[in-house]
């Protein structure tokens, strides 16, 4: 309550002031919180503007999904098939989780369980730096190292294709799946350890009988995650999968993806154009696909928590 | 009395088996990258140079140094954090300080994940729709930036609002107790014990903004530029597309000159990541709470 003094005025009007800073601090970080939202939100609303026109006029499903024909600049019969693209992204991104999955959860056992003191804080800073190297030098390493060992290892021509550009994107996805999936190691409680142990279990017994098991949803998005990484990558693929439009047949297909083809088309294209209004629509598509699997796995995590 | 049993020793066994597994897989995870740089350092470390550093490309970009690039990318990373941190540190201020537990704050957390996971190519669509064409920004440093600042938003509301929640529980309460608002609260208790906790997240930012390509592709850096930007209006060259372009784009560029490149820029963004993990550090150790 105010004091009641002839006097009181000043100390009346701080506590007003104070109230008022204190009010109009609280709507801006609101604002910025919800800035958030917003700026997903005009994510979506200004791709699907510029690719709007695609959408309604050429857009057939059956042509995007189902021809590997990407043709769009050809002058009397452009085609705007997405299916090779597709194929290339989900092939370089299949190899790279099947080389990252087991051996980002199995380093993530190693530092979560195994190791302990400094080596644990060390490997955990190594990995940290690893998932810090930007991807264009991921892509240039794939240009100019891995290029032509591939070639001189396996005697193929070029060495710019799935395997190359697979295996830079595992290496890429590893770190971060690790850092998650360690994460979800560590968020199980101790007490559930000790109990184990208590029964008599090996430290070995511990970790596959309780620890997986109970860290299982958040591995699972662990992997989600890095499948979304790998999904939206762009640079380190541009660089490394030899960007030919391709249904590849073995890694050793030169191939493109769909982040690619953005990037490397959209500098020629007049905006409006059909050509320019198609990359968008495949940029929708990327978005739509990444905020599916970021949703899933915000899900997979959440739902086991509430239980 | 303890003997270990057979069974004991089946167990043990077992369990040295897949610790060494599991050892081998990490040390696997990080051998390719440590030869990877090795081969970076060897070939690219005779190009460099002080002149390297501050000269400008010569002969079509087949010669000379990276001075132009390096100097776009500080406008490019100085004019990102001016947009992201303010509003970064006050999302974090709002999630940490503020926020209930109801389905707005969960769509907050979900719009953030996704921020961090939308592609990078589709983060430059954006800033091609929004900024470059809708507000008329026209390819320029502040749309590059206005684009490379949304993108990694997430990175300092994650730092920022970790370090804020460090803060205990009962350094508010004591500070409410004596009268003190809300705003009052966090500016004299809550944001002096964290802000070395919000620098750390700031300077990963850093490494991050500094390294992104395809954001700044169509938004507001060029192939090449002869000259400085004088203004955020201006375009201007950056060393993650100065890589991407001399590796890719130009033809007779001599093999070494793309390996120094690549070595000045995975220094830089390595440098500031073990500086902010090694400030992070630093802080845990002299915690006091």
């Amino acid at each position: 309550m105010p004091q009641a003094s002839p006097r009181g005025g000043d100390a009346i009007d701080r506590r007003n002031l104070d109230w008022y800073i204190d009010k109009g601090v609280q709507v801006l970080v609101f604002i910025g919180g919800v800035s958030g939202i917003l700026f997903v939100i005009s994510i979506f609303v200004f791709i699907t503007k510029e690719g709007l026109g695609f959408l309604t006029e050429q857009f057939s499903i059956g042509e995007f999904f189902g021809s590997p024909r990407w043709a769009p600049t050809s002058s009397h019969n452009p085609t705007y098939g997405a299916l090779a693209l597709i194929a290339g992204t989900a092939s370089v991104t299949g190899l790279a989780m099947v080389i990252a999955v087991p051996f980002s959860l199995g380093a993530a056992i190693f530092i979560g369980e195994f190791a302990t003191g400094k080596p644990r804080e060390y490997l955990k800073v190594l990995v940290e730096l690893l998932a810090a190297i930007p991807s264009v030098v991921w892509g240039f390493i794939g240009l100019s190292i891995m290029n032509p060992l591939i070639i001189k290892l396996f005697n193929v021509p070029v060495g710019l294709n799935v395997l190359n550009s697979g295996f830079i994107l595992g290496l890429m996805a590893a770190p971060i799946m690790t850092t998650i999936a360690e994460d979800a190691l560590k968020a199980v409680p101790d007490t559930y350890r000790e109990a184990a142990e208590a029964l008599g279990a090996t430290r070995w017994q511990v970790i596959l009988r309780v620890v997986i098991p109970a860290a299982k949803p958040g591995l699972l998005a662990a992997v989600l995650l890095g499948v979304g990484r790998g999904f939206g990558e762009t640079m380190a693929v541009l660089m490394a999968s030899g960007h030919s439009i391709n249904l590849p047949t073995s890694v050793f297909d030169s191939v493109r993806a769909l982040t690619a083809t953005i990037a490397a088309e959209l500098g020629e294209t007049a905006v409006g154009s059909d050509h320019y209004r198609a990359l968008f629509t495949l940029g929708i598509f990327l978005f739509v696909v990444t905020f599916v699997i970021n949703l899933t796995a915000d899900l997979v995590v959440r739902g086991i928590r509430r239980k | 009395m303890f003997e270990a049993s057979d069974l004991n020793e089946r167990n043990r066994r077992v369990e040295r088996l897949w610790r060494l597994l599991f050892l081998v897989m990490t040390v696997l995870l990080i051998v390719p990258v440590v030869v990877i740089l090795s081969v970076l350092i060897h070939k690219g470390g005779p190009v460099l140079s002080i002149d390297f550093l501050f000269t400008e490309p010569v002969q079509g970009m087949t010669a000379g140094g990276i001075f132009p690039a390096l100097v776009g990318t500080v406008w490019l990373v100085t004019v990102a954090l001016l947009a992201s941190v303010p509003i970064g540190v006050a999302a974090a201020l709002y999630l940490s300080e503020y926020a209930p537990d109801n389905w707005l704050t969960r769509a907050i957390n979900l719009a953030i994940i996704n921020l961090a996971g939308v592609p990078s190519i589709v983060h430059a669509l954006f800033g091609v729709g929004a900024f470059v064409l809708f507000f008329r920004f026209g390819t320029s440093i502040l749309a590059a930036s206005l684009t490379l600042a949304i993108m990694t938003l997430p990175v300092v509301i994650v730092a920022t609002r970790e370090s804020l929640q460090a803060v205990p529980q009962a350094f508010r309460e004591a500070c409410w107790n004596m009268g003190a608002t809300r705003w009052q609260t966090i500016r004299r208790v809550v944001l002096p014990n964290s802000i070395s906790g919000i620098l750390t997240g700031v300077i990963l930012e850093v490494s991050r903004t500094a390294g992104e390509t395809a954001p700044i592709m169509f938004t507001g850096a060029a192939f090449f530029l002869p000259f400085l930007p004088q203004s955020v209006y201006d375009q201007t060259m950056a060393m993650s597309l100065h890589l991407f372009v001399i590796s890719t784009q130009v033809p007779g560029v001599p093999e070494a000159l793309p390996f120094g490149v690549a070595l000045v820029l995975i220094s830089m963004v390595l440098a500031m990541n073990a500086i902010s993990i090694a400030f992070r550090m630093h802080l845990r150790s002299k915690k006091k709470w």
